[in-house]
């Protein structure tokens, strides 16, 4: 080692660095999964797991090739995507007004703001029975609790949104007079964007929780009934290949709303 | 344009920011707002342009404004309040799309001020892609767009690193010499005022007051002369003295609130 200039001899710092630093490891999760899955079928197999309480994952991938062939599952699905759509669509269009409202006037808010904080925690799944007394046991009253259940959540995300949009950007807008109108077009509500779409992401998941919840209550199709029938009936394969497809679902949903804020917020 | 604050105070509750302001900012001038942190000197900005309510006194206007003027009074922020979601040409088009110009006029607006603070290549870039100097250019550019009579800078420059600061001021001088657009350029930075200015108005510290303005009698272009560093480091020494005992007290203050 060299001498510095002391005539001692130098040595190299010790390194104390490093970790606390996640690095993506790719495929992991892939192996992992097949890996349970793989365990789960020789498991079965062997006959250590019963078939009726757990069948294997063959048996349910075959249930669910039976439902697609027989079409059984797009009746079903079609039911309950439009139930979900047209429940989320009332409730966010909702939600986003009373949110706006509560975000940009006093009055509003001091009324709002309160009834909000005071409904939202209600689960929404609890009201169900009596929005049956009131719209029946038909479509109406499914959709309004899915409905329900999203438009809390939209008028928290909407008006905390609004609120987050730096006052700065608005005195700018003022400062060059652009009309109050202009203000919430061009400022505003493009400034609560990222604010309302991570909104989205929970309303979606809650109104799939509801859906569900709401179809095993009371109907005849639907995701949800489906499961409740096969389980009433122990066909356990078609049980989770119900499940299964409530999964793709929420993957799905997720997946295009990632989509959707990369491409809407493509600025950040 | 001539801008005239008369007799205005201005308080935030309990708190006097500013008492009894007089001010003139004349024809063409750079008017240097300088004063210790907390002595009111963005809130005073803030009322000469109209979107702070005085709690006493007035601001008034004296004069036509340049002809093809849209916002007389415009302002360049400190943080440069640009809108992230909007490219360059997107942000310097939202000062101009409200009042309904012909296409081809707004286009050769927009065009003509990015050429004129060198941000023609960037007109598609995003803030975010920018550096700061780049961003505080594209706020500069945002209020020439709307030809104003008077410019409000609010310590434009204070939120960059020293390089970039010099730089930017160099070329807002440059910018400044062949156009003389009235402006009122609050600073706490004395070299800036010192570089800019026509006169300094030195404001005292909470409640502020306006303490001394003092006449920068050198032609900006010759600032930077050997000839005239004599005399601008006089003017700074007469600057210093007014504000150093203020500013050592605003060091020493406990932030509330």
């Amino acid at each position: 080692m060299a001498d510095g200039p002391t005539g001692l001899r130098a040595r190299e710092i010790p390194f104390r660095g490093g970790g606390f630093v996640l690095s993506p490891r790719r495929g992991a999760a892939i192996l992992a999964f097949a890996l349970v899955l793989a365990i789960w079928e020789v498991a079965s197999r062997a006959g250590w797991i019963s078939e009726i309480f757990l069948p294997s994952p063959g048996s349910v991938l075959t249930a669910l090739q039976e439902l697609i062939v027989s079409g059984v599952l797009w009746t079903h699905i079609g039911v309950s995507l439009g139930r979900l759509l047209v429940g989320w669509i009332i409730g966010t269009g909702c939600g986003l007004a009373a949110g706006l409202a509560i975000g940009i006037w006093s009055l509003s808010r001091a009324i709002g703001l309160p009834v909000v904080s005071a409904l939202f925690p209600i689960p929404k799944i609890a009201l169900l029975p009596l929005l049956i007394l009131w719209l029946g046991i038909g479509e109406a009253s499914k959709v309004a609790t899915i409905a329900l259940g999203v438009f809390f959540p939209t008028t928290i995300a909407m008006f905390s949104a609004i609120d987050a949009v730096p006052r700065n950007l608005i005195r700018m807008g003022q400062s060059f007079n652009l009309p109050p109108v202009a203000v919430l077009k061009k400022i505003v509500l493009p400034g609560a964007l990222p604010g309302i779409l991570s909104g989205f992401r929970i309303t979606a998941s809650i109104a799939l929780i509801l859906l569900v919840s709401a179809e095993m209550i009371g109907a005849e199709h639907g995701i949800g009934a489906f499961i409740l029938q096969a389980g009433n009936l122990m066909q356990t394969d078609q049980l989770l290949a119900g499940v299964v497809v409530l999964s793709v679902l929420g993957l799905v949903v997720g997946t295009a709303l990632t989509r959707l804020e990369k491409w809407l917020l493509r600025w950040r | 344009m001539e801008l005239i604050v008369e007799r205005v105070g201005h308080r935030y509750g309990e708190l006097t920011v500013l008492e009894d302001i007089d001010l003139a900012v004349r024809e063409g001038e750079i008017l240097a707002l300088i004063g210790p942190s907390g002595c009111g000197k963005s809130t005073l900005l803030g009322i000469m342009g109209g979107i702070l309510r005085p709690s006493a006194g007035r601001v008034l206007v004296k004069g036509a404004a340049p002809a093809g003027s849209l916002n007389p009074l415009t302002y360049v922020f400190q943080d440069f309040a640009l809108l992230p979601w909007r490219t360059v040409e997107g942000n310097v088009a939202l000062a101009l799309e409200h009042h309904n110009l012909p296409p081809a006029e707004m286009q050769a607006r927009i065009a003509d001020v990015l050429a004129r603070t060198g941000l023609s290549e960037f007109r598609q870039a995003f803030p975010k892609q920018l550096s700061g100097g780049m961003r505080q250019r594209v706020g500069i550019a945002r209020a020439l767009a709307v030809k104003p009579a008077v410019l409000l800078m609010d310590e434009p420059l204070s939120a960059l690193d020293a390089q970039t600061r010099e730089l930017l001021m160099e070329d807002f001088l440059a910018l400044w010499l062949r156009e003389r657009i009235t402006a009122v350029y609050v600073t706490h930075n004395l070299d800036e005022a010192l570089h800019l200015a026509d006169r300094v108005a030195v404001l005292s510290r909470r409640p502020g007051r306006v303490r001394d303005v003092i006449a920068i009698d050198l032609p900006q272009s010759e600032r930077s002369l050997p000839a005239a560093q004599v005399r601008l480091a006089e003017l700074h020494d007469r600057l210093w003295a007014l504000i150093r005992a203020e500013a050592q007290v605003a060091e020493r203050e406990i932030v509330d609130g």
